[in-house]
């Protein structure tokens, strides 16, 4: 085993908590390294310089002050952008939303900053978060810094890709059903979702309310749990808040594997690339070489999650989605009466994507298809519950790929939705089921691309994810995750 | 077999409260039908005794005091509206009758 990696994000925090560097130093470099890049990469939809290091300035009063800023004291953060941020732009990448600036803040914006984090800006999307690699955004896409003529994944590609490019070394996200694992994935980064309810939705800008969760993006595992720990916990404004204690991340990392079970989800493999298989077979072997008792399992039914997350996702969409009429924020256009102004705003508002989705979630809500469709969704959803809690009374935790392949050029799934829709496959039960689930780099795989492998546990049992995440990350393949060294992007793999 | 038609995605749009080309009823009738063969597998799935999950938190009736607390002035409410007056938000017309 090689030794744990350094942790960007913990280091930094703790020179500035001791005083032996500035905040704003910090941030000036994160800007500059930024900047290098931003032209070829497009992350940010806007990045908020001047306010970034004037709240750097902040953190390095209070170290003046003898006060201790926080955990994540002086690092730069940044956000996905349908995360609500009082007074600067949050447009989710959508024409209908551009230039609005929110009255207030999500619950984790005022989380991050009170830890001492410093937000730096606003990154790309699909639009409303609704894709698997970011071209959706009606802003233009996000390319791969370690290959710029592939998608960085989707829908939190911006946050993926300045994490994976050395911008910053934590990003926040959002996954509805895989959009923080499968970029983090195709980006060689960490990418977690927690448990649903771990973290407040308050502030995230809803695409499916019952799946939807906010998690975080990082270089090493140890700074995913920091960061985590940061924004986890009960917040009265989100009704689905869970009011439990946030677990001690670091300790069941520093617990390690030894003894536990854990699974690999056997129907995973089977269409996944041989690269991604080779990947979670060596997983494996790295995790009994740490102690761990690991065996194949299958669970069949998570495969027929796809199409339930297919009509429960847009369903929830179209409802949520119904707010955008252009009457009290966002774009309008004209019309002479208001229904007409609703249909024309929306129509001139909202891509294509987003079309789609809310004309199949409006079909299976109509009259006569609700129960053939959402109705028998949400059974099949009880399947997937039931089919992980088969698992998990033998297994503490599963192992999987996060997704069937590595990165993917632009324009090659985009003609075809359900091609597109099928890259989710293997993060969608999860979300589905409401339990926490993360990508890791780990190796290699086709045209020397990152390939991440994704360790489920069930509701609440982050500790024992993160435990195996990070034996898993002591075993990755050397050069397999991020940060890519600047100019060292291979165009063209 | 679960087709759309045309004609059903003009009635959907109008639903949805969407303009919709010409082009975009006949691309969003295949994609659409496209989507919805896929998933006639579950449609299929004898499942009528399983009971649906809604959510994934078993939380019901989540309730807080009644009590008064500050909320955002009208002024930051309205600000970002495309139209106002009076305090108020503005619309086009609402009833079918010319002004």
């Amino acid at each position: 085993m090689s030794p744990a990696p350094l942790s960007p994000a913990a280091a930094t925090a703790g020179r500035v908590r001791r005083g032996e560097q500035r905040a704003r130093a910090v941030v000036e470099e994160a800007l500059e390294a930024i900047a290098r890049r931003e032209g070829e990469l497009h992350c940010f939809n806007e990045v908020t310089a001047e306010a970034a290091l004037g709240e750097a300035d902040r953190v390095d009063a209070l170290v003046a002050a003898g006060t201790d800023p926080g955990p994540l004291a002086g690092v730069p953060i940044a956000l996905k952008d349908n995360l609500c941020t009082r007074g600067v732009a949050t447009t989710c990448s959508s024409r209908i939303l551009e230039g609005w600036l929110p009255p207030y803040d999500a619950t984790v914006v005022s989380r991050v900053r009170a830890a001492g984090a410093v937000i730096v800006g606003k990154t790309n999307l699909d639009e409303f978060a609704m894709g698997s690699s970011t071209e959706n955004s009606a802003f233009g896409p996000t390319r791969n810094p370690w290959d710029t003529t592939r998608v960085p994944g989707g829908s939190s590609g911006g946050s993926a890709a300045v994490v994976a490019a050395g911008g910053v070394p934590i990003s926040l996200g959002s996954d509805t059903g895989g959009s923080v694992r499968q970029p983090a994935s195709l980006c060689g980064v960490v990418g977690v979702k927690p448990t649903y309810g771990r973290v407040s939705r308050y502030g995230l800008v809803a695409f499916a309310s019952s799946l939807d969760q906010i998690g975080p993006f990082a270089t090493t595992v140890a700074d995913a749990a920091l960061l985590l720990e940061a924004i986890s916990g009960h917040d009265p404004a989100d009704s689905t808040s869970l009011d439990l204690p946030v677990p001690d991340l670091g300790r069941a990392i520093d617990a390690g594997v030894a003894g536990m079970r854990v699974g690999i989800v056997s129907d995973f493999l089977e269409g996944a690339s041989p690269g991604i298989r080779h990947a979670v077979r060596e997983a494996a072997d790295a995790l009994v070489a740490a102690g761990a008792a690991v065996e194949d399992v299958s669970v069949p039914t998570l495969l027929d999650g796809l199409d339930a997350y297919y009509l429960i996702a847009p369903a929830e969409a179209s409802s949520n989605l119904s707010r955008y009429d252009g009457v009290r924020y966002g774009l309008r256009v004209g019309a002479p009466d208001v229904a007409q102004m609703n249909a024309r705003t929306r129509a001139k508002g909202f891509g294509e994507e987003v079309k789609r989705r809310i004309m199949l979630g409006t079909y299976v809500l109509s009259a006569g298809y609700y129960d053939a469709y959402y109705g028998q969704a949400q059974r099949v959803r009880t399947l997937v519950v039931r089919a992980f809690e088969a698992a998990y009374e033998r297994f503490d935790a599963l192992l999987a790929p996060t997704t069937p392949g590595v990165a993917f050029r632009f324009g090659e799934k985009t003609a075809d939705p359900l091609a597109m829709y099928l890259s989710d496959l293997y993060t969608i039960p999860s979300n589905l089921a409401g339990h926490p689930a993360m990508s890791v780099p780990f190796a290699l795989g086709e045209d020397d691309l990152p390939v991440g492998v994704q360790v489920l546990a069930p509701a609440l049992g982050e500790e024992a994810m993160f435990a195996v995440a990070a034996a898993l990350e002591s075993a990755a393949a050397p050069g397999s995750r991020g940060p890519v060294p600047a100019g060292a992007a291979v165009v063209g793999r | 077999m679960a087709e759309i038609t045309p004609e059903q995605v003009a009635h959907v749009a109008n639903l949805a409260r969407l303009d919709v080309t010409e082009e975009e009823l006949e691309r969003f009738s295949a994609q659409l039908s496209s989507v919805l063969l896929h998933v006639e597998t579950i449609r299929r799935l004898d499942i009528a005794e399983v009971p649906p999950t809604s959510h994934a938190v078993p939380l019901s009736n989540v309730l807080r005091e009644d009590v008064e607390r500050p909320s955002l002035s009208r002024e930051e409410v309205l600000a970002m509206a495309p139209e106002s007056e009076d305090h108020r938000f503005k619309v086009p017309r609402i009833l079918g009758e010319a002004p």
